[in-house]
């Protein structure tokens, strides 16, 4: 089976626009929306959800008022100022690592499970679909975002689908490391902007650290002509293929707002260019046992 | 006062509006909070020195005193220390540092030792603008102790923007937490509406006074403006789609340098914000 991740460092740069695209482009792949706490994909996607499930992230800790004598105890060993002055906890700063439980000498403190999110199990017009959704603030978008790879990979078994295509966050942390590793091929999708620049040549070293084949594509190429020059100069000089460049153009907001893809929309240079660059990674894809595509060097 | 700029969805223009307010006022400081992909320093007309690492306290194990009996394997809730049949492995890149395994190991085996996960640095020289920003190493998954630390060099007598990074998890309550009001940047599409309505839950939540700049406001439709008039949200600029505006920030130009027109509808903002702020809290 062939996982795909698209990523971008920066946000707003076309991620799910392109991964939606690629979803009504591919036969037979399953789609998973790994941004978990903002998602779009079901935006365009309109999955029917077949089944929802509660995520249950990190315990947190929870102080039984009849029990507790506010020694301190509890507040004086966490790191993490999640108890307050007057020993009640901060969910929100909690990592529910259970030092407070721990120490406290009256055993008022216990773990408690809580609910973090949800995560769905839906089919769309174009395949079976994991996606999610994080609890406002929730610590622990990693670990939901491995629970919607794993979802889509018992979807994928299932349904007999040999490809997922992934899109992720935006960013380099927990969210995006959880969203590529593992998988056969990121490709990031950047734009010539300073900000742009900068953060491609990040989250290429992010996956470049874990050994992550990359290519890249470029949206709003028109806008900077010569940072493209620039980016297309980055990528050769790090053995990193770019699959493509997509003009500025209104043809993703016009589909956004039909609630379809760009190529459902309009068959016009956008989508033209869409399917061009789909038919370069899923050619990629299918050559990666690693060896065509250079990893970025640590 | 602290401002803090966030959105649910990237790319909306956060940076940019947190660049060009913090440009057009006196006196100010602005954080770069978006540590994983900080971007306002490429807007600014600085050099950088580095002020501090962010470390986070890891354990060692001293092998002369530890009996492999388990206990901070069993305690670690993170998956940190497994304890195998001869030696004790520590996974420093999943240790949150919370300490617990030092406390419970009942042969004072495991001390602490403090592991980088990025650093925090500043712009050189001081006339009036103070710039911070917060950068995770590559690789490392928590960008939250790094926002942290950035925070503690916020003066309190000053006004305090700070550019928070996309989303709406643990890392932008870091950011927002303790603001005294929000500024939520939106694109008309409904992307940007899908993830302004998961932004105000986060604002609402954390009950901090807050209102929009719609960004791109005449691209796609109406649906934001709506909203923010039907719920009586404030709408404190609109930004229109301006090929100029675009190409600048390609450039990495903050637009009130060249625009200076709206320099005057940033201080405008600030204006507003101290208004609306004050209102909320009376």
């Amino acid at each position: 089976m062939k996982q795909l991740t698209v990523i971008s460092g920066k946000g707003g740069t076309g991620k799910t626009t392109i991964a939606a695209a690629f979803a009504s482009l591919a036969k037979d792949a399953v789609i998973a929306d790994c941004d978990v706490d903002a998602a779009d994909m079901h935006l365009i996607l309109q999955p029917e959800i077949l089944e929802t499930i509660d995520f249950t992230g990190l315990d947190v800790a929870s102080i039984d008022e009849s029990l507790c004598v506010q020694c301190g105890k509890c507040k004086d060993a966490c790191r993490f100022d999640a108890i307050r002055d007057d020993i009640t906890i901060n969910i929100y700063e909690c990592e529910g690592c259970g030092v407070c439980e721990y120490v406290c000498p009256e055993g008022a403190v216990s773990m408690v499970e809580r609910k973090a999110g949800d995560a769905y199990l839906s089919k769309t017009r174009f395949g079976p679909m994991a996606h999610a959704r994080l609890g406002i603030g929730e610590e622990a978008s990693g670990k939901l975002v491995s629970f919607v790879r794993n979802n889509a990979r018992t979807l994928a078994e299932k349904h007999d689908k040999d490809m997922i295509i992934i899109d992720g966050p935006p960013g380099t942390g927990c969210s995006v490391i959880a969203s590529i590793t593992g998988v056969d091929m990121v490709m990031v999708v950047t734009e010539p902007s300073v900000s742009g620049i900068h953060d491609l040549e990040r989250v290429l070293g992010v996956a470049g650290h874990f050994n992550i084949p990359a290519v890249v594509c470029i949206n709003k190429y028109d806008i900077n002509e010569e940072n493209v020059l620039l980016i297309e100069k980055y990528c050769s000089e790090n053995g990193v293929e770019v699959v493509g460049k997509l003009p500025y153009d209104d043809t993703p907001t016009k589909a956004m707002l039909r609630e379809m893809t760009v190529v459902e929309y309009s068959d016009g240079e956008f989508s033209r260019r869409v399917k061009e660059i789909w038919e370069n990674v899923r050619r990629h894809l299918h050559e990666t046992s690693g060896h065509t595509l250079l990893t970025m060097a640590k | 006062m602290k401002i803090a700029i966030a959105s649910g969805k990237g790319g909306t223009g956060k940076t940019t509006v947190a660049v060009n307010l913090a440009l057009a006022l006196e006196n100010v400081q602005l954080f770069d909070c978006d540590v994983e992909e900080p971007n306002c320093h490429l807007f600014l007309d600085i050099d950088l020195e580095k002020v501090e690492d962010v470390n986070i306290p890891t354990p060692v194990i001293d092998k002369s005193k530890c009996d492999l009996c388990g206990k901070c394997s069993e305690f670690c809730r993170f998956n940190a220390i497994a304890v195998l049949p001869k030696e004790v492995m520590v996974f420093p890149a999943l240790c949150h540092g919370c300490g617990g395994c030092t406390l419970v190991c009942p042969n004072g085996a495991i001390s602490e030792e403090d592991r980088s996960i990025g650093i925090i640095d500043k712009n050189k020289g001081n006339d009036g603008f103070e710039f911070y920003r917060g950068l995770l190493d590559i690789g490392e998954p928590m960008a939250s102790p790094v926002i942290a630390a950035l925070k503690k060099h916020i003066d309190v007598d000053r006004t305090a923007i700070i550019d928070s990074p996309p989303g709406t998890a643990c890392p932008v309550i870091t950011s927002v937490g303790d603001v005294d009001y929000c500024v939520l940047v939106t694109e008309s599409t409904p992307f940007g509406f899908h993830d302004l309505l998961l932004a105000i839950d986060v604002v609402k939540t954390l009950e901090i006074p807050f209102g929009v700049i719609i960004n791109r406001y005449d691209i796609g439709d109406n649906s934001v403006e709506e909203y923010c008039i039907s719920q009586q949200i404030p709408i404190l600029m609109k930004i229109p789609h301006d090929m100029k505006i675009a190409r600048l920030y390609s450039e990495g130009i903050p637009f009130v340098v060249r625009m200076p027109e709206w320099k005057d509808r940033f201080v405008q903002l600030f204006d507003t914000i101290r208004h609306e702020y004050e209102e909320a809290r009376s």
